[in-house]
């Protein structure tokens, strides 16, 4: 009779009794909860992330370096964490976006004693655990959230103990010291990016450099997906060096932390627009593009990490769920003095979310199209960027101009877009 | 307004009438889809150039039809599962070459899906197969990959006419795939889906309503393999559905209202959220809760019904808990249902495990075949020893939920084993114990937990619903309330001014609709008008317009317990509490609140315990002398059978204790007393039971008014159109009154100003009479809003709901309405609507018992105008020739019928009549009666079981024999086959002389006249 109900669900139960945790904030509130994962002591920004799914990937993203997470979403662990071994069809691990968790430390209001999946191996305890990361739980999420939203993103101090968790004092001066504490103008790359080159794909495919500022392994795949193969360079690799590699043309990826440190990626950057070298930047690589251009970046409030968030096309007025997480936008009023303009618009906020050249072959979302975790509504802005890169190449090909003209203009559809504010403005009244 | 049935041609009346431009079909179910449907194939809609707006037919008929929604689904890259139709083993065996095994066979054309199953091997293939085969009409079996285990995952997608598209909210259905999501417990958003699941379905979902070109809103199911990415579609709901209500409650995305103005051509991106109001509507909701629906049944309203949940949907109600995990919420739910349970343990219930354990087998059936009780069962499994893996494997429920369920049960063990303890009650708290929960481990009282979890300070905090997991500041009040939190998002100080709280009703069930939540919601605007500053409501029904957000200052949507209630009271202190709008639920919480020091706003609690306490009216009642049917309270069987040696049969018995099926019921002899006192209910001093004299033949009539204590507004007199012994909110009734004489109405009128005025009732209220040979008798006083105040106040423009608040907040009544009552024009008539189709093997007789789930009304110049319309509103055909079916049991009941066998002979109908019957008719000088033979002779023809099929019987006169003798003895069986088969059918079946009566003649009426088309005002005069 059993037999009837098909295959057996993997299911893992952890029952241990949880450490002490206290997390403490810069404007001193203080959050008690029980820890679990790896008992230690840490200082990072805190940051909240709103998505309902996809912990795995989330907590690999090598965005989040230096950064101790939030989950809005109070059950965490529910369906565990599944063998790196499964790999997708391009031989990355289909469920992570890097090799390690590279958040600082994870905050949550419940974790899931189940862990219950076909694909699941461990806990998601239990992973924090072998990669020394820790966690706290049980703790008012939602009142945290809404700290980080009035005060903006803050630093904090995690201390996950066995035995005593650190007093105010030793937390305080732990979150002021520069060793620990600093996010700000900290440079993460060297802790994200590969020291040595590494390739992906099929090696008869023509080739796209992707310079490595803390890549997801989404990005590869979707690289490799369009039909390219991908080599993968350390994030201060020189235009030259590039160039040897003959790419059809680069991504400059996404990553942690303040895009202005990035001097060696931006000085790349600039050479890259400088030649109309095909190019797509995301995330960072749209602020590191931005900045090569001329523009000016700045740090949001408290960020947008998530995956609903909507986004407007400036060419066609479509709008997008997009996937994010970026603490750091791009003044749209430096975009004036630039080649540059929007592509896409925050929705809510009505910040920059993509620009585009205006007459070279470069592209750019401060989204993540690749998604994971979030929807995949927004894969077409690779396809786009291998049209752009396809289109390049023939009108190369018949020796006619080199640059490329737009991919459309949008003029008009920036006339649209101020009507749509305006028509909003009336519906608020 | 047109109150008119949802059909073609009454529709095509009112286009003719109103001549619109456009037409929304999405809004109304169902009902209003198919109607559409038939309205665009009729051509109607393109006679008039009417525009539909909102999804176009094109979209709606993919989504309607088998055959082109595979091919769509196809054309999407969707899959959808193999299936295919057979005339044979051998095809049959053919096919499950391609599907595969488990496979599920589906008998065609045979009555109630009998016949079919599901096979896991070839050997019970050949045997479901030929079984089939041999029942179907048509000699066909569907065979379909069967996936009953999978999981059954829900999204709901919005999206505009520029192709813009979101899903606002996905759902995980915890019995898996095997039962209707209607009568599933549903989780959102899913649990136990990864981010490349949830994202897959979804980029699926996208794709297949973007095929189907949805405008607006719809609803798309999927099953997905618990042990792999496979997935399939199932449906698409091209329309606002019952899941639709739940996504809007549980993410605060008002769907409704955007699939309204996306219809009018608005796109997402330009339309605002409406919780922040500054964000765009364009977005994804997300959670920082969890969510759970469970339905509310209603069986043991239904003698034989079968509770085995499957494909069709059984359940009445539904309710929502919110919460911060899993544990809490499943309690809250349950408790919601209000089915007498505290949560999920620490019921009275309990059985000890060594019970348990020889029961295995018993659990293992109930597991494999969930009935309403499921989660109770999966309970009494893991008490029984049961593994979780082994759960699972029988019930198709995710070891995820079941984990966490048996996480309750562990709790519930050690605080049986403990002492009390501040950490324990913490920890219960977080996983939705109540204090009574608590209490019961400890054998302490409710209140005493309560005083403990004070003096701790373990209490609950307030959270917000605001769509966007406080990413973004909430404008508006929707609330819950939970244990997993510190801070309160909201905080109310005291107010100088007055503030209420309103309770709502709590889940629809059989007794309580969606009339109490009019009455909810018209209590909360009234109280703003009257004066009162802010007031809240407490409901959790998401089916409800009380549970809109935007109705009430603030919402909380909460358990209606008096724990959950004073946690609120005191959280937020308001002036007082409204609890004369939430039918019962509301009502039953009102003394334990008012002994709890919270000032109730209405009739005051002792004055209400005045009319519910039996003696005490009865006292009243003798006081004011005004007689009521002689009864008396009993603690043994023997001063009982005493009494009714005096007052004679029949008798209706009311236990105050029930141990299966109905709780009040008629009876007619002796030796049926002593089966019912012995088998369904116990006599003793804690159970005592109330006999009251039976009157036959009375007719019935209820008055709905409002009082402030000294004046007394009468709202209308409403009379039954079938005689008293039907349940009031099962009887067809009418206003205003058409049979009683002017005396009569005079006499109710008065008896209505003494016993309003006497009970100091201040607010609603609502008497029932009985007339019987000029002499009115009063059988009860509900003082509280009653399941008639909507369609009088509606009927007679006179809402009553507003009157009584004005007496509430001691605003004075106006006086130039008090006539108003008499002074009407025109018949209203409201007709029950039942779900017997729904529920496989219930029993159509009407009793003392409400069964009904719903109800039409309809308005018209005279008698029978109103009372067509509303027949066929309520989806009874009517048909002007034909066949009528005649079998009658009893002989006193074909006597009385005579009269009526003459008007149908006189009107054409062919009588076709079972043997007894038959001759008793021919007896009577009737000719050419057609003989039929009972479905127990199935050899015999013409037998009523081919006539049913053929559709060759117009309607059915079967008046049992139960209200003269036994019910359900063998000989009676036969014929609640036959209505059972007829209600399986579509045809309508008259089960007492009244109802007979008034059907009969309203073909009769039909026949010469055409039942007018109006808007409700045009049958008022005043």
């Amino acid at each position: 009779m059993a037999s009837r109900g098909g295959q057996k669900i993997p299911t893992l139960q952890s029952s241990y009794l949880g450490y002490n945790a206290r997390l403490m904030l810069e404007d001193n509130s203080l959050f008690q909860g029980i820890g679990f994962g790896y008992p230690c002591d840490l200082a990072g920004e805190v940051v909240f992330n709103t998505g309902m799914v996809g912990y795995t990937e989330a907590l690999s993203d090598p965005s989040y370096r230096g950064q101790i997470l939030c989950m809005t979403y109070p059950l965490i662990g529910n369906y565990g964490v599944p063998s790196k071994e499964i790999k997708d069809e391009y031989g990355l691990p289909k469920y992570f976006e890097s090799e390690n968790i590279q958040v600082k430390g994870l905050i949550i209001y419940e974790l899931s004693d189940v862990a219950s999946h076909w694909s699941c191996i461990k806990t998601i305890d239990q992973w924090l655990y072998d990669e020394e990361v820790p966690g706290i739980c049980g703790v008012d999420t939602r009142e945290l959230t809404k700290k980080l939203r009035v005060n903006g993103s803050m630093r904090g101090v995690l201390s996950v103990s066995k035995d005593d968790v650190l007093d105010k004092a030793k937390a305080s001066k732990m979150m002021k010291s520069r060793r620990y504490g600093t996010y700000e103008g900290w440079n993460f790359l060297s802790e994200v990016s590969v020291t040595e080159p590494r390739e992906y794909g099929d090696k008869n495919r023509d080739c796209i450099v992707l310079l490595d500022t803390g890549t997801k392994y989404s990005i590869i795949r979707n690289i490799i997906r369009i039909g390219y193969r991908v080599v993968c360079l350390p994030w201060n690799t020189g235009y030259q060096k590039i160039k040897a590699y003959k790419p059809k043309g680069v991504v400059i990826s996404n990553g942690p932390g303040d895009p202005k440190v990035c001097k060696s990626t931006i000085e790349t950057a600039v050479q890259l627009i400088d030649t109309a070298t095909p190019t797509l930047g995301i995330c960072l690589g749209n602020q590191i593009l931005a900045l090569a251009g001329g523009a000016d970046t700045y740090k949001l409030k408290f960020g947008h990490r998530g995956q609903n968030k909507p986004c407007i096309s400036l060419r066609n007025n479509h709008a997008f769920i997009t996937s994010q997480n970026h603490g750091y936008g791009i003044d749209a009023k430096s975009l004036d003095k630039t080649d540059f303009e929007t592509w896409f618009l925050n929705a809510d906020d009505n910040t920059v979310e993509g620009i585009q050249h205006k007459t070279k072959p470069i592209i750019a979302v401060q989204f993540h199209p690749e998604a994971s975790p979030g929807p995949y509504d927004c894969m077409f802005v690779f396809d786009e960027f291998k049209a752009i890169i396809d289109k390049y190449y023939e009108s190369n090909d018949s020796n006619e101009d080199k640059l490329v003209s737009n991919p459309s203009s949008i003029s008009s559809s920036v006339q649209k877009n101020l009507n749509r504010k305006k028509r909003r403005k009336i519906a608020k009244t | 307004m047109y109150s008119v049935p949802i059909t073609t041609s009454y529709v095509e009346k009112v286009i003719e009438i109103e001549r619109p431009d456009s037409i929304l079909l999405g809004f109304g179910g169902q009902t209003a889809l198919n109607c559409g449907v038939s309205l665009y194939r009729q051509d109607i809609l393109k006679k008039y150039g009417i525009r539909v707006l909102g999804t176009q037919l094109k979209g709606i008929e993919i989504t309607e039809d088998r055959q082109l929604f595979k091919s769509a689904m196809e054309k999407s890259d969707v899959p959808v599962l193999h299936s295919g139709v057979a005339y044979s083993l051998q095809e049959s065996l053919n096919l499950v070459r391609e599907i595969g095994y488990p496979v599920i066979i589906r008998v065609a054309y045979t009555l109630g899906g009998r016949g079919g199953g599901v096979a896991y091997n070839e050997y019970e293939l050949q045997e479901i197969v030929q079984r089939g085969l041999s029942l179907s009409l048509a000699h066909q079996v569907l065979l379909e990959r069967y996936v009953g285990h999978w999981k059954q995952i829900e999204y709901e997608v919005m999206r505009d006419n520029q192709g813009n598209s979101v899903t606002v909210c996905n759902m995980e259905n915890i019995l898996a795939m095997r039962v209707h999501t209607g009568d599933n417990i549903v989780i959102a958003p899913s649990q136990t889906l990864n981010n490349f699941e949830y994202h897959m379905l979804r980029s699926a979902a996208l794709r297949a309503t973007a095929y189907c070109n949805i405008v607006g809103e719809c609803n798309i199911q999927f099953g997905l393999n618990p042990s792999s990415e496979e997935y399939c579609a199932i449906e698409i709901n091209a329309r606002l559905s019952r899941s639709s209500a739940l996504a809007s409650k549980a993410t605060g995305y008002p769907l409704a209202y955007m699939a309204a103005k996306i219809a009018l051509g608005y796109t997402l991106p330009e339309l605002l959220n409406s919780i922040t109001k500054v964000t765009t509507a364009y977005f994804e909701p997300s959670l920082d809760y969890v969510v759970v629906k469970m339905p509310r049944w209603d069986f043991r309203k239904f003698e034989l019904v079968k509770r085995k949940l499957g494909s069709t949907m059984k359940s009445v109600g539904e309710v929502m808990a919110i919460g911060r995990n899993f544990e809490e919420v499943i309690q809250k739910a349950i408790r919601m249902c209000e089915i007498g349970k505290n949560g999920l343990v620490a019921n009275d219930d309990g059985s000890s495990a060594s019970d348990l354990e020889n029961d295995v087998e018993n659990i293992e059936q109930a597991l494999l075949h969930p009935t309403d009780e499921i989660i109770f069962d999966v309970v009494r499994a893991m008490r029984a020893g049961m593994t979780i893996e082994t759960v699972n494997q029988l019930s198709a429920i995710d070891p995820w939920f079941l984990i966490k369920i048996k996480n309750i049960i562990t709790l519930e063990d050690r605080l049986r084993r403990s002492n009390i303890d501040e950490d324990l009650i913490k920890e219960a708290k977080k996983m939705g114990f109540s204090d009574n929960q608590v209490g019961k481990c400890w054998s302490i009282p409710e209140t005493k937990v309560r005083g403990l979890r004070k003096k701790f300070g373990i209490l609950p905090v307030i959270k917000q619903i605001d769509t966007l997991a406080a990413e973004w500041p909430a404008k508006t009040n929707y609330l819950y309330m939970t244990y997993g939190g510190n801070t309160d998002d909201i905080i109310v100080k005291k107010k100088e001014e007055k503030t209420a709280i309103v309770l709502g009703a709590g889940p629809y069930r059989v007794g309580s609709s969606v009339e109490f939540d009019w009455g909810t919601v018209n209590m909360v605007l009234s109280l703003k008008e009257n004066g009162i500053k802010e007031v809240s409501i407490i409901n959790c029904n998401p089916e409800t317009v009380s549970t809109d957000y935007d109705i009430s200052d603030r919402l909380f949507f909460e358990e209606l317990t008096f724990e959950r209630v004073m946690d609120i009271y005191e959280k937020i202190n308001p002036t007082g509490i409204v609890t004369c709008v939430g039918g019962q639920t509301a009502n039953t919480l009102t003394p334990m609140l008012a002994n709890n020091g919270v000032n109730i706003i209405g009739t005051a609690s002792v004055d209400v315990d005045r009319a519910e306490d039996r003696s005490k009216f009865g006292q009243l009642l003798d006081l004011l002398r005004i007689k009521q049917p002689a009864w008396k309270e009993f603690t043994d069987l023997s001063e009982a059978k005493k009494f009714v040696s005096t007052v004679g049969y029949p008798i209706l018995v009311r236990p105050s204790y029930v141990l299966s099926g109905a709780a009040m019921k008629v009876v007619w002899g002796h030796e049926q007393l002593n089966q019912f006192l012995t088998e369904a209910t116990h006599v003793s001093p804690d159970h005592p039971i109330v006999i009251s004299k039976f009157l036959q033949d009375a007719s019935e009539v209820e008055v709905d008014a409002v009082s402030n204590g000294d004046e007394v507004i009468i709202g209308s007199l409403i009379e039954h159109i079938d005689n008293a012994g039907i349940h009031s909110g099962d009887a067809m009734m009418c206003i205003p009154p058409w049979r009683l004489d002017r005396k009569t109405i005079e006499t109710i009128a008065d008896y209505s100003f003494q016993i309003g005025k006497a009970l100091n009732i201040k607010g609603p209220f609502n008497i029932q009479y009985l007339v019987k040979e000029d002499e009115v008798s009063v059988i009860e006083a509900n003082v509280r809003a009653s399941r008639s105040m909507p369609f009088i106040s509606k009927f007679m423009r006179l809402n009553l709901i507003n009157l009584a608040a004005k007496a509430m907040t001691g605003n004075a009544l106006p006086q130039k309405i008090k006539d108003h009552w008499l002074k009407s024009s025109g018949f209203g008539i409201k007709v029950p609507q039942f779900s017997f189709m729904q529920l496989e093997g219930a029993d159509i007789v009407l009793s003392v018992e409400m069964q009904s789930t719903g109800e039409v009304a309809c308005f018209g110049n005279s008698f029978y105008d109103a009372l067509s319309k509303a027949y066929m509103a309520a989806g009874y055909s009517l048909p002007l020739s034909g066949s009528a079916l005649v079998t009658v049991g009893g002989q006193k009941n074909k006597e009385k019928l005579l009269p009526l066998i003459q008007l149908i002979s006189s009107m054409k109908y062919t009588i076709m009549a079972t043997e007894h019957t038959a001759e008793f008719i021919e007896r009577n000088n009737f000719k050419e009666i057609q003989r039929v033979y009972k479905l127990s002779e199935p050899r015999r023809e013409p037998n009523i079981s081919n006539l049913l099929y053929e559709h060759k019987i117009g309607f059915i006169i079967n008046i049992p024999s139960t209200s003269t003798i036994e019910k359900y003895v063998g000989m009676l069986y036969d014929e609640y086959q036959i209505r059972r088969k007829a209600v399986e059918m579509g045809i309508p079946v008259l089960t007492t002389l009244e109802s007979a009566t008034s059907f009969i003649k309203t073909l009769e009426w039909l026949k010469r006249n055409t039942p007018t088309v109006d808007c409700l005002g045009g049958y008022m005069n005043i």
